[in-house]
Formats: structure tokens, sequence, C-alpha cells
């Protein structure tokens, strides 16, 4: 059975909150080359088939909101 | 008059919702569960404030794909009254019923408190009645509203800003805006004015006894809307 990898990133024009505290914590920890975080969502769909126009219109739909995220698909087998 | 309060599993202030359209409103509201098809015999719907589906996947995602919704959105197109308070307002942006998205808080703490917005336009039977800064409470992790450059010309050019996160003095200033929403905004309306979305929650300020009669200039104005 395929599986797929959806991984959903906020737009990179929005500024993501969660990610810039991540960011300077690690600083904090001494990893001073961190220059930027971005926390997005991975999420495996076990399916019978792995349909690319399908499988976009499962993202459109729900997985992933336009006005505010992008998204990555990946069939991982 | 009769307005819809819909339940999503997760909501909780849907009592609140209730309580104060029936007691301090003084209209007819019931309860309709998300999976119901019809909303037929009601003139209006109440989104209530919560966790509808626990926030799973982003707040409002599950609720505004729940079956009840095509009732809702065919309501709102034929010129009936919808308010989404809080959650609802994530429901509301979701269902593309309103454009733009609620964001974590800038902060990325729940807050918690009351505060005041300017009314930003008469557009709609919602705002006619608004001239003042209202007091309301908030209570919410994900209320930083934005909305793209397009979007927001949009909704400023057309006078669809409902209201705008305001200081003592009346300005919209950064510290009077409580989740880093843009240009402070606290909520908006569609194209016809009939559907309003809003972070604060205009049903928990219905009583002087629980700290606020603001929420009732907006309730009765939805009350009193004619379609």
């Amino acid at each position: 059975m395929p599986l797929v990898r959806v991984v959903v990133t906020l737009k990179p024009s929005l500024l993501d909150s969660a990610g810039r505290t991540v960011s300077d914590s690690l600083v904090k920890l001494g990893f001073d080359e961190v220059e930027g975080v971005r926390i997005g969502k991975v999420i495996e769909l076990h399916v019978t088939q792995a349909d690319p126009s399908r499988l976009q219109a499962m993202c459109d739909k729900l997985l992933a909101n336009p006005v505010i995220e992008d998204y990555q698909i990946e069939v991982v087998d | 008059m009769k307005i819809a309060v819909v339940r999503f599993p997760g909501s909780n202030c849907d009592q609140d919702a209730l309580w104060a359209l029936r007691s301090d409103v003084g209209v007819a509201a019931e309860y309709v569960w998300h999976e119901a098809t019809s909303l037929s015999g009601f003139d209006g719907v109440f989104l209530p404030g919560g966790f509808s589906y626990g926030d799973y996947l982003r707040c409002g995602a599950m609720a505004a794909r729940a079956p009840l919704m095509s009732a809702v959105r065919d309501l709102a197109e034929r010129g009936h009254p919808v308010i989404g308070a809080c959650n609802g307002f994530q429901v509301l942006c979701e269902a593309g019923l309103l454009e733009g998205a609620l964001l974590l808080n800038h902060s990325q703490k729940f807050v918690c408190r009351d505060v005041r917005l300017r009314p930003e336009t008469q557009k709609g039977l919602w705002m006619e009645s608004q001239s003042q800064v209202l007091r309301l409470p908030i209570a919410h992790g994900e209320g930083r509203y934005i909305a793209d450059r397009e979007n927001l010309s949009r909704l400023n050019g057309e006078g669809r800003v409902a209201f705008r996160y305001v200081d003592s003095a009346g300005d919209a200033t950064e510290d009077a805006n409580p989740n880093g929403s843009v240009e402070n905004i606290a909520g908006i309306v569609n194209e016809a004015g009939n559907v309003l979305g809003l972070m604060p929650h205009p049903e928990r300020a219905t009583n002087a006894r629980i700290g606020g009669t603001d929420g009732l200039v907006l309730l009765r104005a939805f009350s009193a809307m004619k379609v």
C-alpha cells in the first residue's frame, strides 16, 4: 500500500511565531549559527493508490489552507 | 426570527450564545448539530467559539467542511445574518465565506481579557448601529488575522473591516493589538454585509452581572435583521 508524505509549511511571507521562538531558544542554547526556523506539519497518508491529481485535491480541499500554507507531496513507496 | 446556534464537537461557547440570545436579547434560538443538513425554519446562524474538532489540522478546518456548512452557506447567500465569534470566525474563514485566516497569536500566548473595539464601517445591518467603541472579552490562542495585500486593500476599500482593536484613546496602536493581527483587525464582514466574523465574544457581554453589556448592541442588531 503506497505511503504518501505531505509536508505543509506556512507561506514564506507570513511570520511564523512558533518558529521564531524556537530559533531564539536554539541560539540561547549556543547554536548561534541558527538564523531562522520555520515549523510545518508532516502528514502521512496510507492510500490504496497514489493518484497525483487526487492527492493534490486532498491538499487543496482539506490538508492545506492555500491562504496561508504551501504543500509538497512525496510518494514514499 | 429564530437563530441556529451550531454545535460542533468541541464547541464550548454554544451554551453562552444560546442563553445570551434567549435571555438577554430575547430572540428564539435552538442548537443545531453540525451533522444536520438543513436549516429550514431558521433565519440566522451563530457559529460559536470553542475548539471544534480539537483544533486538529488547523482551527476550524474540519468544522468548515461539516455537512451543515452547506446549509449555512446557502442561508448566507440568501442574505440571512451569520455571525462567527472566535472559533466561529476561524470556521467562516476556513469555509471561504470570509477572506483571510487566523494564525497563532504573535505572543504565542493564549490571551484572555477585555479589548476595546472601534467600529470601522456602517456596511451591513450589523454595523449600522455601531457608533461607539465597544468593550468585549477575547479568549484565544490563534487570533492573529492575516489577509494578503490584495484582499486587505479590498477589505479596506470596500469598507468591510468591521472592528479594529484600539486603546483607551480610540487609536489602533501596536500596544492595543492583543494578537498581532494585521492593521489591528478584529473582525470583518462579507461583501453583502450579512456575514460577520470577529475574534471577540459578544455573547459573553450581554449582562451587567457578568461584566458588560456591549455585546448586546451587536446581538440586538443580529436579531433585528430583516431579510
